[in-house]
């Protein structure tokens, strides 16, 4: 049975909808109230905020930190600075994704390794011959995520000083007396930050964030809005649009950095790491699968809808269901993860392709099932992400 | 002469951008001249109070079509629109009811009025559903002459009717019901309570000169229900930035195809040569020709305005003179200190996050009616009220505000006439927030700044005649293949190479855009 966050005393009164799910064992909001466009505008047109406290954090420390966060992670840590942040992708031996999540030098030589599942064992078993302590702090860190345009002016109003953070960079703050972690992150594609304090001082930010965002028109924001964010910014999620591979039962649900569409993550020249033979060898080869976004033809879908005399019925929610896609009417892959954006006014996917059907500007059809009969139709393949407004980096 | 275009259209607003936006895609060469300062006519954003962006006159983002989002690009030109998430409605007595896009939520409102009205309001909706879904189709399409039919009219009618046929009898007698009867009489075929058919019957009497009990009012309340059949890619909404966001959207998609775009060219009138109207002159002489003239302002302005009463078929002139606008709102735009705070449902929650109506009972507006239709603005007007920052807070200062209120009636044709209008303005202003200030106390006190604007105000500064916010009233006489007048609702006009574009024509206002489009393909299958 799922337990409380450290901030569920906040966020259960706030939660009117009773909707809640399981996310690594806490209990996480879906959506506060019943309407959910409301948390999908917050994001989008002034702020949300989140209780990201069920993610995975570890704290890495000891002489060897650096060296052992480069050996299990695709990146070479010894090039992060401090203040710095960096998107990362965890592997197993044969190359294949395990999570993802983020690695923070937090500027005193020890770091904190971010995921969105437990992941302490499996970094642990490396560990061996490095100099390092692994101390897994989920339960005792929370985490809070400020997300939207208006998040700048709301941190700023609480902590009662400019926030200067770039994107990706990292600060140490006091917030009222509380220390806290600030980080120029997200899973929105928006400007935003993601806060990380004591889980005992995490319910006095949360009011100090609700009450300093109150004319800026913060809300809260569940997980159901998130999901539909990260689609538009191109986000991949763990256990969705890739499994992790010692949960796999079998070879072809795993899936390589490469083929997940975060290859990008991946630092070849280097020390060898957890996975990089196989990796450097995938990367000589073409690639075998491929994400990539979909948009998927409205008009088609409104006159499917309209040939059965009904309303186009595109929820304004994400769904998860995997639904095959085409190429000339040969299966070449699957979407995982797909959504109507409202801010787009698209429907948009995320899929995974064969590789040679994953050009941008390649035409596809996608299985859609109307009044119970299968229709096919036409999609394209898209640049990721769908949404990208200047202000997430500036 | 200067340069020729392929189309110069004449007027800035959405419908006239639109057409343009459409022209230039198809690789014709156009110019747009709007008079004032700002692009969007009527559909603009202005910070008339710095800090406080205001959409000085039409505030909400209705039905603007998805294909227009969808094939201008739109959302890459900057557009988002924001759902209006509910509709609150306060009473006098200090209950109120919110209708919220939760069914169940909704239910459970209407049912503290009546028990039986809360389960027949879905099966409305659904009713209405279906009505619309015969009347959406009418949106896109050129209207057939029905009075004097070519062949292709013929069929278009023959293609309505078939698709009148397929509604089952039940929806058909709805729909003849809906052409005829008032908003209350077929309101009260389906409910019983007054809390819940006020607002209800509101729909059917904005931008008209009719009361909530005059024939033909039901019609307009389907309009209510077109947004619905969108489906998820519906666009009733506040536009992020204020409804002028709309319009730069649409100008940035034409210039991106090329178009030209000027400001604070006024067009003085259009030179008829020879029965064909090719060239424009502006206020400031110059001359500018084109192979086809579109005007976007109304049919008055058009004809009598640009063009000349000399050059036209008398019985055509005729005909646009009896063309009714009868303005019959206004609009108070507020900059407030902080939210007001209703009586009736105290707080900030997400009841102000969509439209307040201020409708407390159908006398009540059949009374503010009636003083209207003696030359008086309303004692207790109909108050349509939008807090756009509340979900937009990119147009006030943090923990600021603005109010947009629609006022309904303040007719055009007041008692020492119109131009009498500007020594009433504040008095005015004053009778639309004590109207409001009965339901939240102290809004008179948060109030920064107050913008009032009257029909008169809306002629003189946004070129609408009588005042009139959809280019002419939108009741049945005046739609579809008689807007604006029979023989000649097909975008083109009787002056030849003369076109219009916008709210005067088919299928009328609203920031719907439709006319726009509709106006440019048209043009451009007639080979233009």
């Amino acid at each position: 049975m799922p337990i409380p966050t450290p901030l569920h005393d906040r966020t259960a009164p706030l939660c009117t909808s009773l909707q809640w799910k399981d996310w690594a064992g806490f209990h996480a909001v879906c959506r506060y109230g019943s309407h959910l466009e409301a948390e999908y505008h917050a994001i989008r047109q002034s702020a949300g905020l989140l209780d990201l406290s069920p993610l995975t954090k570890i704290a890495v420390a000891g002489r060897d930190a650096a060296a052992f966060l480069s050996f299990v992670t695709s990146r070479d840590i010894h090039r992060l600075r401090p203040a710095r942040v960096r998107y990362v992708a965890i592997c197993d031996e044969a190359g294949k994704l395990v999570d993802d999540g983020t690695v923070m030098n937090l500027g005193d030589g020890s770091y904190r390794l971010t995921a969105a599942s437990p992941i302490w064992r499996w970094i642990d078993r490396f560990s061996a011959g490095f100099d390092v302590s692994l101390v897994d702090e989920s339960d005792s860190i929370a985490s809070l995520a400020i997300q939207g345009p208006r998040s700048r002016a709301i941190l700023e109003q609480a902590v009662g000083d400019e926030i200067p953070l770039r994107y990706f960079q990292l600060a140490t703050m006091s917030l009222d007396g509380i220390p806290v972690e600030i980080s120029r992150t997200g899973y929105t594609g928006d400007l935003g930050y993601e806060l990380w304090c004591k889980a005992e001082h995490s319910t006095a930010l949360w009011d100090r964030l609700m009450e300093a965002g109150k004319p800026h028109r913060l809300l809260p924001v569940g997980l159901d809005a998130l999901d539909i964010v990260r689609i538009e910014a191109g986000f991949v999620l763990q256990g969705i649009d890739y499994y992790s591979a010692p949960t796999c039962l079998i070879e072809s649900r795993k899936s390589s950095p490469f083929e997940a569409g975060i290859g990008f993550a991946v630092d070849l020249d280097r020390d060898s790491f957890v996975g990089s033979e196989a990796l450097e060898r995938e990367k000589r080869m073409p690639a075998r699968w491929k994400l990539v976004g979909l948009e998927l033809s409205l008009p088609d879908i409104e006159e499917l809808y309209a040939s059965v005399g009904l309303p186009p019925a595109l929820p304004i929610e994400a769904c998860r269901t995997s639904r095959p896609v085409h190429l000339r009417g040969r299966q070449v892959g699957y979407i995982t993860s797909s959504t109507f954006s409202p801010i787009l006014k698209s429907a948009i996917a995320l899929a995974t392709v064969e590789g040679s059907a994953g050009e941008p500007g390649t035409h596809l059809e996608v299985e859609f099932t109307i009044e119970h009969v299968h229709h096919q139709i036409p999609a394209t393949v898209v640049e990721r992400p769908f949404f990208d407004p200047p202000r997430k980096r500036s | 002469m200067a340069t020729a275009y392929d189309q110069v259209i004449i007027g800035g607003g959405h419908n006239g951008l639109t057409c343009a936006a459409y022209l230039a895609r198809a690789g014709r060469k156009v110019l747009v001249l709007e008079a004032r300062h700002v692009l969007g006519g009527a559909a603009v954003t202005e910070e008339v109070f710095p800090g406080f962006k205001y959409s000085v006159c039409s505030y909400v983002v209705s039905l603007l079509r998805p294909e227009i989002i969808r094939e201008l690009e739109l959302t890459r030109h900057g557009l988002e629109l924001i759902p209006l998430e509910c509709s609150f409605s306060p009473y006098p007595d200090g209950s109120s009811l919110v209708r919220w896009p939760d069914q169940e939520q909704t239910r459970r409102e209407i049912a503290r009025f009546s028990r039986r009205d809360a389960e027949t309001y879905p099966l409305f909706g659904d009713a209405m559903m279906r009505l619309a879904r015969f009347v959406r189709p009418i949106l896109e399409m050129s209207p057939p002459d029905a009075v004097d039919p070519g062949l292709g009219d013929l069929l278009d009618l023959l293609k309505l009717g078939r698709s009148f046929r397929h509604l089952d009898p039940v929806d058909r007698l709805r729909k003849i019901q809906m052409f005829t009867m008032s908003a209350v009489d077929f309101l009260d075929r389906w409910f019983e309570s007054d809390a819940l058919k006020a607002p209800m019957a509101v729909s059917g009497i904005i931008g008209t000169f009719l009361g909530v009990r005059s024939p033909g009012t039901a019609y307009v309340l389907l309009h209510h229900y077109m947004g619905e059949i969108d489906g998820a890619s519906r666009s009733w909404g506040f536009a992020r930035g204020g409804t002028g966001a709309v319009s730069c959207a649409i100008a940035d998609a034409a210039r991106r195809f090329g178009a030209e775009i000027r400001t604070e060219a006024p067009v003085a009138r259009i030179d008829v040569r020879n029965g064909s109207a090719r060239t424009v002159v502006l206020e400031d002489g110059t001359e500018i020709s084109a192979r086809q003239i579109v005007s976007a302002v109304d049919p008055r302005r058009t004809f009598f305005g640009m063009v000349g009463r000399e050059h036209l078929d008398p019985d055509f002139a005729t005909s646009i003179d009896r063309f009714k606008y009868r303005g019959s709102s206004g609009k108070v735009n507020l900059a407030l200190d902080r939210l007001p705070n209703f009586t009736s449902r105290p707080g900030d929650g997400p009841h102000l996050r969509g439209d307040i109506a201020i409708a407390p009972s159908i006398d009540a507006l059949e009374l503010a009616y009636d003083e209207a239709k003696y030359g008086r603005w309303s004692s207790r007007p109909y108050l349509n009220v939008v807090i756009p920052s509340v979900v937009d807070p990119s147009i006030a200062p943090p923990g600021k505000h603005v109010m947009s209120i629609f006022v309904q009636y303040a007719p055009y044709q007041i008692e020492g006439g119109p131009e009498s209008w500007p020594q009433h303005r504040e008095a005015f202003g004053d009778t639309v927030v004590e109207t409001l200030e009965e339901y939240c106390p102290g809004l008179s006190d948060s109030i920064l700044h107050r913008q009032v604007l009257t029909p008169w105000d809306l002629e003189q500064e946004f070129g609408l005649t009588e005042g009139n916010i959809f280019h002419g009233e939108l009741s049945l006489e005046q739609l579809f293949f008689l807007r604006p007048t029979a023989g000649w609702a097909r975008y083109k006009t009787p002056v030849k190479d003369l076109w219009m574009c916008a709210s005067g024509t088919h299928p009328g206002g609203g920031v719907m855009g439709a006319p726009g489009r509709n106006a440019a393909r048209a043009l451009l299958k007639a080979g233009g």
